[in-house]
């Protein structure tokens, strides 16, 4: 809400000339607000839309926990930290072209967002090499799974169709549907995890033209909420990876 | 504005007629024409879901499953269900009457985000399409909840696109939702302070709330659903290592709240119309605005108890049934304090308040028996019987589509212009009120007799009882039809309605025209009075500053 005094402020010293006003809006400090409020009301829609994910998750670790364990050692750490690394410079030159756009520095705020997108691909690059690997060694969770591989890198003894892990032996069939399950997991929070990044590049790119567009034809006073917003937005998908990185590649049992 | 074109003869500008084209419609950014389009979009499912309800009650005349095989029945209870709740109840109070209403009675030209408020509308009709084309073409027989393993390893037909469907509605309600927030946070009046807001404003801030914390949940437990289906994992699928509890633990962590998505709403409406037609201030208004915030709080604790007979932890279900009866405290505060409004007030009975005094009596006997399913005991005995479709009929059935119909007919002249004939209204109200607990009660007793829902046949002894209910059911159905012909006829022949047909306090019946301006007023008003301030009926609710200077912008310049 906007105090009496403050309207007639502004309606006194501005009018309506700030051309982004909306129409629906009284000063540009309410509009930005609503924006504000609005992409963080968002943000949380989100956390709770991966939060059904990570909970569920959690039950099936806690119910399957060396079946789980023994499906992630195959996940490779390097590419997942590379990843993990990718993201937080992409964070980091995300800031800078927020603060450029706040400052209405057209040019530094395309470089960055450009800056932003090159990282945000190196990402998804990485993913395709890490999926193609898992599909190569048939742990893509559809009919030609099999737990072969998550047995042959842990080296695994089977006997008599059990499998053996050390505390507790499961059968070859209740051991290949639980490692299953974990890559099910995998591929479902990666995979919105990667849809959601991609998303951020197709915005960023948006946003790069505008920005683009705003520096040829120098415009003075750009708005800067909708870069600031998606800055929201992309660090929020980062810190869903900084979860994700843990929760599946580094943590282990007992 | 550079959007309004057209102005015929000497008839003041309205948001009807500013533009009458097609797609003016379809593009539109108004809160109020999206409000309208949203009130087709629900009337339309509505009219769907209940040729399913009459199929039911058809079949249930008579004993024998006659009618139709028990495939179609369980197809024709799924059809009943997913259009009802997911495209009826959840947008309907919200996005048609909140959407027309809301940002008049706070003082806003709009909501703070029109496009998002179409696109919402757009999810909505495309998740309603896909919906049906999947009932039609083969029909869903896993019931609205899509439990697993039903929904995954055995259900016939089209599953997934259904699911799609409900997906796309969920996130029209998320954008609503969003959206309501902000606008109450940001786009009050001056003056309109948070205790000065009318309550349905504080009720639909509560839905909002519940929209966007649990719809979301629901959204990717759905999405689960399909993509097991379509890759074959097994996620709650126990034969491949999956749990099907856990789909129902995610299904009513948002299906538990998202009754209140429904209720809270039409209690926003009924503390609007006993306080117009009682001519008094809601008695213990910050009690009513705080318990809406505390039934969507507390609603988010209490998913458990749909699954007391699934052998869940007793521990967990003592502690789902005790939050579960806290839930009665601040319903039963909103109850009474409306009565005590029309004890001490000074009664007008018109339409609107004999739909409002129906939704209190029903509601009161809706909740009073979800007490019975709360307690552990009892539950197990009702469990999936008809008790539990007689409890959430008279919630949902008797609460919100009478809050509903409250609401069509408190704002209906304010929406068309057009007053419809008090008389036929008051006769339409009456007869779903009867027709609703003929249809309804018998089933409370059918259901501690222990018939279970979902069947097509069923025991000679119960033929009476259910007999008795769908002879009810052809009333009630008359009931919802006669609106449905003298508001339309009354687009036409009604008496054209003045500015405040009822006496009522508020900015959208004091400030904002019949037919509302486009954009409701034509300078932004500031709030000096509380909401229903009937014992000071000679101080306005708003005033207005001097005139804004006039709009100067273009050519890209910041002041
Ligand atoms: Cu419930």
């Amino acid at each position: 809400m906007v105090s009496v005094r403050e309207a007639e402020l502004h309606l006194i010293e501005h009018g309506r000339e700030v051309p982004h006003l909306g129409e629906q809006y009284e000063t540009i400090e309410q509009q930005n607000d609503a924006y504000t409020i609005g992409m963080w009301a968002f943000i949380v829609q989100e956390v709770l839309f991966f939060g059904g994910l990570f909970a569920s998750y959690a039950v099936y670790r806690f119910k399957y926990l060396y079946e789980f364990v023994a499906a992630h050692h195959t996940l490779s750490v390097v590419f997942g930290a590379l990843n993990t690394f990718v993201l937080l410079v992409s964070s980091y030159t995300m800031a800078r072209a927020v603060r450029a756009a706040m400052l209405q520095q057209h040019k530094t705020q395309f470089k960055y967002l450009l800056w932003t997108i090159f990282f945000a691909s190196i990402f998804m690059v990485n993913k395709y090499f890490e999926y193609s690997s898992k599909y190569h060694h048939q742990l893509i969770p559809n009919q030609s799974y099999s737990a072969e591989e998550v047995i042959h890198h842990n080296h695994l003894k089977v006997d008599n169709g059990m499998v053996d892990l050390g505390k507790r032996k499961v059968s070859l069939e209740e051991f290949t549907g639980r490692t299953k399950l974990f890559f099910s997991f995998y591929f479902i929070m990666t995979g919105l995890h990667g849809l959601h990044v991609l998303v951020g590049i197709i915005i960023l790119a948006i946003l790069a033209v505008r920005a683009y567009s705003d520096h040829i034809r120098r415009v003075p006073h750009a708005d800067y909420m909708p870069v600031e917003m998606v800055g929201l937005y992309w660090h929020f998908v980062d810190i869903v990876w900084i979860f994700l990185f843990p929760l599946l590649y580094l943590m282990g049992g007992q | 504005m550079a959007t309004i074109t057209a102005q015929t003869g000497t008839e003041r500008i309205n948001y009807l007629n500013v533009r009458t084209t097609v797609a003016s419609w379809l593009l539109t950014l108004d809160h109020k024409r999206i409000g309208i389009l949203y009130l087709l979009g629900i009337t339309l499912f509505f009219f769907l879901g209940s040729l399913a309800a009459a199929a039911i009650r058809l079949e249930l005349a008579t004993p024998k499953g006659d009618l139709m095989t028990s495939d179609t029945y369980n197809k024709m209870f799924t059809i009943h269900g997913v259009l009802m709740i997911f495209f009826f109840l959840i947008p309907s109070i919200p996005a048609s009457f909140g959407n027309f209403v809301l940002p008049m009675m706070i003082g806003a030209r709009d909501v703070a985000f029109p496009r998002l408020n179409l696109l919402s509308w757009y999810f909505y009709m495309i998740g309603g399409v896909l919906a049906t084309i999947a009932l039609l073409k083969g029909g869903i027989d896993t019931g609205w909840t899509f439990y697993t393993p039903y929904s995954s390893a055995f259900a016939k037909g089209e599953v997934s696109l259904a699911i799609v469907g409900v997906f796309l509605v969920g996130f029209s309600s998320i954008f609503t939702g969003i959206n309501f927030l902000v606008t109450i946070h940001k786009m009050r009046a001056p003056g309109m302070t948070w205790f000065r807001l009318p309550l349905f404003v504080w009720a639909m801030y509560a839905t909002s709330l519940i929209q966007v914390l649990g719809t979301p949940v629901v959204a990717i437990t759905l999405l689960l659903v399909a993509v097991e289906r379509t890759f074959g994992i097994g996620i709650f699928d126990p034969n491949r290592g999956g749990d099907p509890i856990l789909f129902q633990h995610l299904f009513w962590f948002y299906s538990h709240p998202a009754v209140y998505i429904m209720i809270l709403p039409g209690m926003g409406v009924i503390s609007e119309v006993i306080a117009t037609f009682s001519r008094r201030r809601v008695f213990g208004y910050h009690f009513v605005a705080f318990s809406s915030l505390a039934i969507a709080i507390i609603g988010f604790l209490v998913w458990g108890h749909h699954m007391f007979s699934t052998g869940q932890s007793i521990y967990a279900g003592i502690v789902f049934s005790f939050l579960t009866f806290l839930v009665a405290i601040p319903s039963a505060i909103k109850t009474f304090n409306w009565m005590a409004t029309i004890w001490k007030g000074r009664v007008h009975w018109e339409a609107p308040m004999i739909y409002a005094l129906g939704f209190l009596g029903l509601f009161v006997i809706g909740g009073l028996t979800g007490l019975h399913l709360a307690s552990l005991a009892t539950n197990v005995h009702l469990t999936d019987t008809y008790f539990v479709v007689a409890h959430f009929h008279y919630v949902m059935v008797g609460g919100a589509i009478m809050a509903y119909m409250a609401a069509l007919h408190y704002w209906w002249p304010k929406m068309t212009g057009r007053m419809y004939p008090q008389s036929w209204a008051k006769l339409a109200a009456l007869m779903v009120f009867v027709g609703f607990n003929l249809t309804f009660f018998p089933q409370f007793i059918l259901g501690y007799m222990g018939m279970p829902r979902r069947y097509h046949s069923y025991p000679e002894e119960w033929w009476a009882l259910n007999l008795l209910s769908s002879a009810g059911a052809s009333i009630l159905g008359l009931g919802y039809l006669l609106p449905a012909i003298y508001l339309v006829w009354s687009l036409k022949y009604g008496r054209i309605a003045e500015k405040n047909p009822w006496g009522a306090r508020g900015l959208e019946w004091e400030v904002v025209d019949t037919l509302p301006h486009p954009h409701n007023f034509e300078r932004t008003p500031i709030v000096t009075r509380p909401a229903y301030d009937y014992a000071h009926p000679e101080e306005p609710t708003a005033i207005f500053p001097a005139p804004r200077p006039a709009y100067v912008g273009g050519g890209g310049k910041d002041g």
